[in-house]
């Protein structure tokens, strides 16, 4: 993959789609999973080209309401089409043409059939809108606000601990990548496809566990030492307001219609 | 290795969902407050691990490490991945919402697997060298059984995905391949430096 379409990753910080303020972060971080998910879940069902259509739409509009920052929203809706791509190329030729039916092309042999076609743009529309729709809703607000919105819709405290964790030392353990990758540098190691990269990308790999590893019992012992018997204290004390009120009836209706189009 | 929204039928979805769901509850109950600080940290660096990109000829490949996340995690595999995958959709864009049940699981089930067949090996083995053998095997297989899942998957919502199911087992064979020698590395490092690595999450 060329370099312009791959996460850089190794940062977390950088990876947070900066945005300006907007209406959608004014809303309960929860109604904002729950919203994503009813979406998500009205999208991947559907079978019809209108409300899929309608669906993209909507996406995109949620994304510019969130004011996502273009160019990094960009590149990674393409960064997962690129993941598909080879599906939506193949489907056309792996779908038998119905009997009675000219096939859309013929090459080399092989025909391509238009149901073929039309299920690959399905995959396409719903695999895009659900992506823009989960970063515009919840891509917008922090990781932290997400675990806790996660907490307080009854998901279990250890898995939602777990998240906490992850996401504080991603970025910790990023930076311990990047040293070991400078010293590497520093001695002049080039990838290549040999068993000498494998070698030391698994020696890499080995020592960012251990120092993992001997970050993780001094982290326990701090928490230890300050009284950690097990649970975090969650202090978002979120209230439904009006707006959050308004905005979920509004996108219930959405939804209803929505589902409603495959029928039409 | 992810799937996208989309692209499986409803029945596989659930079925990846309910599946995922019961090695979710599994981990989580095997996994206790005092380890928390250990796995969350161990999940942020393969996470980080994930994204390194290895030159194979003309194209590259990302690390998954699944088998390398059996051997240290176990059970808390499930739970550990589902967060870093839960992190990727979110923020990053990569999967999907309804496919993060059966993603999970096409991951996770592997490493648990690792974790049984090639972790007593590995603690037996007298000398890093055996260790690392035993974790060659391990990686390979863990990338090679999530391989065959994903396939599975695509196979299972629809005769139109045979080929794309075939064309993943035949592209992911130099991931396989390269996945066996990092993580055989890996394991031969750590069983040098740190033995007692291996023993952390010992399950009574």
């Amino acid at each position: 993959m060329p370099q312009a379409l791959e996460h850089s990753g190794t940062s977390w910080k950088g990876q947070q789609l900066k945005h300006k303020p907007s209406l959608i972060d004014r809303l309960d971080p929860r109604l904002r999973i729950l919203a994503a998910a009813g979406f998500a879940s009205v999208v991947v069902l559907s079978h019809s080209f209108i409300p899929l259509i309608s669906g993209l739409l909507l996406a995109l509009s949620m994304a510019v309401l969130a004011k996502l920052a273009l160019k990094r929203t960009l590149r990674r809706v393409i960064a997962m089409d690129m993941f598909m791509i080879f599906l939506i190329i193949m489907l056309p030729f792996t779908t038998p043409v119905p009997a009675g039916e000219q096939p859309m092309l013929q090459l080399a042999g092989l025909s391509a059939s238009w149901a073929g076609l039309l299920h690959a743009l399905q995959i396409t529309l719903k695999g895009n809108a659900v992506i823009l729709i989960m970063l515009s809703l919840v891509g917008t607000m922090t990781a932290t606000t997400l675990g806790h919105a996660m907490a307080s819709l009854r998901v279990p405290a250890k898995l939602v601990h777990l998240l906490l964790f992850t996401v504080r030392y991603m970025d910790v353990i990023g930076q311990e990548y990047k040293r070991m990758r400078r010293a590497m540098q520093a001695r002049a190691f080039v990838m290549g496809t040999n068993r000498h990269t494998w070698r030391a990308i698994g020696y890499l790999v080995g020592m960012l566990l251990i120092h993992s590893l001997e970050r993780s019992e001094r982290i326990l012992a701090a928490m230890k030492c300050r009284g950690f018997n097990g649970r975090f204290y969650l202090l978002d004390n979120w209230q439904l307001q009006r707006l959050d009120y308004q905005c979920g009836l509004g996108w219930l209706l959405i939804l209803t219609l929505l589902t409603g189009a495959n029928w039409l | 290795m992810h799937i996208v929204d989309g692209a499986l039928a409803p029945q596989v979805l659930i079925g990846g969902a309910i599946l995922a769901l019961a090695g979710v509850a599994v981990g989580l109950k095997k996994l206790d407050y005092d380890h928390l600080p250990l796995v969350g940290v161990l999940s942020a660096a393969f996470f980080v691990a994930s994204y390194i990109h290895l030159p194979v000829g003309f194209s590259s490949v990302h690390l998954i490490l699944n088998g390398l996340i059996g051997v240290a995690l176990g059970w808390a595999a499930f739970p550990a991945l589902l967060v870093a995958l839960i992190l990727q959709a979110v923020f990053f864009g990569f999967g999907g919402f309804l496919v993060l049940g059966v993603n999970t699981f096409n991951i996770a089930l592997p490493a648990v697997l690792v974790w049984y067949l090639c972790r007593p090996g590995i603690i037996r083995s007298k000398t890093p060298r055996g260790a690392a053998i035993w974790g060659g095997i391990g990686g390979a297989l863990s990338v090679a059984l999530t391989t065959f899942m994903v396939a599975g998957s695509l196979a299972l919502s629809g005769d139109a995905f045979w080929l794309a199911a075939k064309a993943t087992l035949v592209a992911h064979i130099p991931i396989i391949v390269v996945e066996g020698f990092v993580t055989a590395a890996a394991i031969m490092l750590i069983a040098r430096v740190r033995p007692d690595f291996l023993h952390p999450l010992e399950d009574e």
